[in-house]
């Protein structure tokens, strides 16, 4: 990659940010009462592509940026009012403006006249409020001017000058506090000169070393507000006397001199040059003014702001996480090994492996956690696809984001992105009804949809809550009928209806519209969620809403495992899934109906399932008179896995069996042991469906169960 | 002539050339395009597969990934191949993906011209094998059936599929 391109790189991601931020402030401003402020941010972020943009000589994308950005500072000048209409169009602009990255960044030329129209509109809204676009005739080069103005805006600052009269109370000293730091700290904030007050200060044998006679005045110039400066006394607040006046307000261009607030509290570890003090007897100190700057200066040039993040391409992860996952192996391996030696010699070896699987521990947490996002990163995309559906629908919907801090392995946020989309898009143009039929029904206008992500025993858990109509099931399986998905003489059950809304090929909407409704959705959504090993729950409460629940694996790449022995072959039970493993006299086991088994724990009836007989294994322990079996819970189910033996208990990593193989009903994926052979990972939900199933097979109703 | 051979011990696939791996199953000889083959390995316990056909034997692990091994005696008369050491594994890459499978033995390696390779499929002794011939060698007075491993490959998921269906 040559230079030029890593910049371009660099602009492109940058770019993208910029975008994202100026959508998200778009989408949250005030139209009424907007904010100065979001404004500014909006338009910086528009003036910062564009001035990107000129460096490489995007054209098209300058010229685009630029009428945009003359809107922008058109309202931010107060010389048009904001609108929803304009906002519109803006984040109209913002796709406009994503699409030219995108051909930006794969160096084709963007598709003609993508720009035309929205151009042409933003141009029109700018004339219509009699503003001009005035074309610029700037030629963009690397030091592009106006890019410039925006490094320099940030020191072009309102600076004031206070004046601070501050006497402590004579026992100031007796609540630990000390004059000279709050000096010293205010002077971090500007350009100070003080004058020591010490005429109080008595003969030297009055004199009571625990209490204070000095007091001071000071002036600062400062680019500072008054609070500020006040926050700098807030220790000793009414324990002195302490008057701030301001003096004067004027713009500087000069370097402002704050220093952030962290610093001032000690992060850096350098103390700032001493203030020095020339105490005259009658008390005329002046701080040298070269020193204040000097320990000032230290703080602006000399130290860049603390870097509190770092780019890093995913493939250098992917590479290490890949890395942790071999080592856990070599580990397992090693442990295997060890238990083949004598143990005179194992004991010291034990102890030096068990300190290693610590850290090995660690180290994988640590590098699984570099991979961990928050929620937040497809949450954010959502309020605006609500946004833009809802008004295309003449509807009314509000998006509620509850727990976006929640992380989340990247891949999997990656994959959960179109499922979320497309489930969404379903909620506002199935779920939630039109204005008037919700207040027909007595429903609040504006329909609600709660967007929530919580963690859970090892699992996040991502709710969708409508408020709308709910799934018709009547409707559903009529046409699920009509679609030959289902026999017209079906009996099933109303949970199993609502399940029927993922059947491919199913579509509920009476049209195709550009929304949904092409029926084929739903059924890829539950595909993707089952691939990221997730589970699926539909609440469906007819005429109040609807409720999804999806439940997905904190990672792909690594879980604790139980290794279970069924006749000879070993299977891996996920830690997290298990509640307990007890033995179980056959005596116990109720059968319910021919071969449905189930057990009493603690009053819950709990079907059983045997591994041996729906994987037909050979030779199992299982004629045996008591049963040792695995409790385990999967999306607020139980069931008990009867196996034969409990091997003990290992991190696994996760291997992708269908990479080179067929899915494998009840499998989730494979891992490689400590002998270097393969074990199979056992899918709880999946295995809980095939006992259901084989009995269904057998001709067994499970409901009386 | 000569020219053609010290192209192909460069291994340049220029000419017409190709090169193709024989083995023994069942003893009949069969081979695959060389292209194909990735490595040859020594027979190893595999993990079996719940639920699978019978042809499929399960899956290893090669240094880190999880591959399956299909039996080709299984696979063309139905009967499983009594593996020990003495048998091989041939790793593949089919289509993406990487497979193994099971034959009594590797015996040599040919290089044959385009067209030496008849294309008549229906001349094998196994009625199974047909689906997936390629085409046939004559190669020191016996017959070499080169086999579509593709085809094969395709073939057993497919089959594998309706097999558990049916179960």
């Amino acid at each position: 990659m040559s230079g030029f391109d890593q910049f371009k790189e660099v602009f492109i991601t940058e770019a993208y940010e910029l975008l994202d931020e100026m959508e998200q402030k778009l989408l949250a401003i005030d139209v009424d009462e907007p904010d100065n402020e979001e404004i500014n941010a909006i338009f910086r972020c528009a003036h910062s592509i564009k001035g990107g943009a000129g460096a490489f000589g995007f054209s098209r994308l300058i010229a685009f940026t630029h009428v945009a950005e003359f809107l922008l500072d058109a309202i931010r000048n107060h010389q048009i009012a904001l609108t929803r209409d304009i906002i519109d169009a803006l984040l109209e602009s913002v796709d406009v403006i994503s699409a030219f990255l995108a051909s930006a960044q794969s160096g084709e030329e963007a598709v003609e006249g993508i720009e035309d129209e929205l151009k042409a509109s933003l141009e029109n809204l700018n004339k219509v409020n009699g503003n001009d676009v005035v074309e610029e005739e700037d030629e963009y080069g690397i030091f592009d001017e106006a890019a410039l103005d925006e490094v320099f805006a940030s020191n072009k600052r309102v600076v004031r000058k206070f004046s601070i009269f501050f006497k402590p109370e004579k026992d100031l000293f007796l609540s630990g506090n000390e004059p000279l730091f709050i000096i010293k700290e205010l002077s971090r904030l500007g350009e100070m000169e003080y004058k020591t007050d010490i005429s109080k200060l008595p003969s030297l044998e009055g004199l009571d070393p625990l209490e204070c006679y000095i007091s001071w005045n000071i002036s600062i110039t400062t680019d500072q507000d008054i609070s500020r400066i006040k926050e700098v006394f807030e220790f000793v607040e009414g324990e002195c006397q302490l008057d701030i006046e301001l003096l004067e307000e004027l713009q500087d261009n000069s370097v402002a001199t704050a220093v952030d607030d962290e610093a001032a509290f000690g992060l850096f570890d350098d103390e700032p040059a001493p203030v020095k003090v020339e105490v005259t007897p009658k008390g005329q100190g002046v701080v040298s003014k070269p020193l204040v700057e000097k320990a000032i200066g230290n703080k602006n040039s000399g130290k860049a702001p603390a870097v509190s993040s770092l780019r890093v391409d995913i493939d250098k992860i992917d590479k290490m996480v890949n890395m942790v996952g071999e080592i856990v192996i070599t580990q397992a391996m090693i442990m295997q090994r060890l238990k083949e030696v004598p143990a005179e010699y194992s004991e010291s070896l034990n102890k030096g492996i068990d300190e290693l699987s610590r850290y090995t521990r660690d180290l994988q947490e640590a590098v699984m956690s570099v991979r961990m996002q928050p929620v937040k990163s497809v949450f954010s995309r959502l309020p605006r696809i609500v946004r833009d559906i809802s008004k295309k629908l003449g509807k009314k919907v509000n998006i509620i984001m509850q727990g976006e801090s929640t992380e989340i392995d990247k891949t999997v946020i990656e994959q959960l992105a179109d499922p979320l989309v497309h489930m969404i898009r379903n909620s506002v143009d199935h779920g939630i009804e039109s204005p008037q039929k919700r207040l027909e029904k007595g429903k609040p206008e504006e329909g609600t949809i709660v967007l929530s992500a919580d963690n859970s025993g090892g699992r996040i858990l991502i709710e969708i809550k409508d408020d709308g109509a709910g799934i018709n099931r009547e409707k559903v399986k009529q046409i699920a009928i009509e679609k030959g998905i289902i026999a017209e003489d079906a009996n099933i059950s109303n949970e199993e209806i609502d399940l029927l809304i993922f059947a491919p090929g199913f579509s509920t909407a009476a049209e195709v519209t550009d929304v949904s409704g092409r029926g084929v959705g739903m059924d890829v959504v539950r595909k993707n969620i089952k691939d990221l090993g997730g589970d699926f729950e539909v609440d469906n409460r007819p005429g109040e809403g609807l409720t999804f629940l999806i439940s997905l694996p904190l990672t792909l790449a690594i879980l604790d495992g139980m290794i279970i022995a069924v006749g000879q072959e070993k299977y891996i039970i996920p830690i997290n899934s298990i509640i307990e493993t007890m033995q179980v006299s056959r005596s116990e086991i109720n059968n319910v109906k021919g071969n449905d088994s189930v057990i009493n724990v603690r009053g819950e009836f709990i079907p059983l399932v045997s591994l041996s007989a729906i994987f037909d294994v050979q030779n199992t322990a299982e004629e045996s008179s008591k049963l040792l079996v695995v409790l385990v819970e999967y999306a607020r189910n139980k069931l008990g896995i009867i196996v034969d033996e409990l091997l003990g208990q290992q991190q696994v990593v996760i291997k992708n069996l269908e990479e080179n193989s067929d899915p494998v009903e009840g499998i989730s994926g494979a891992t490689i042991l400590g002998d270097g052979n393969v074990s199979l990972i056992l899918d709880i939900a999946q295995i809980s469906k095939m006992q259901a199933a084989n009995k269904r097979a057998l001709g067994i109703d499970k409901k009386v169960a | 002539m000569e020219n053609n051979e010290i192209e192909v011990l460069e291994g340049a696939s220029l000419s017409s050339n190709q090169q193709f791996l024989t083995f023994l199953v069942n003893k009949s000889i069969y081979a695959v395009n060389i292209m194909n083959v990735m490595e040859i390995r020594g027979w190893c316990e595999t993990t079996r597969i719940p639920n699978s056909a019978i042809y499929k034997r399960g899956v290893i692990n090669l240094r880190g990934f999880i591959i399956p091994i299909f039996d080709l005696k299984a696979r063309f008369v139905g009967e499983l191949t009594k593996a020990n050491e003495k048998n091989v594994v041939i790793v593949m890459s089919v289509r993406d993906k990487t497979i193994g499978i099971l034959v009594d033995a590797v015996s040599d390696i040919l290089t044959v011209e385009a067209d030496e390779i008849k294309t008549d499929p229906h001349h094998s002794n196994e009625k199974e094998v047909d689906a997936f011939v390629d085409g046939l060698i004559s190669h020191d007075g016996k017959m070499v059936i080169t086999l579509d491993i593709s085809k094969i490959f395709a073939e057993i998921t497919r089959e594998e599929n309706a097999l558990s269906d049916v179960k």
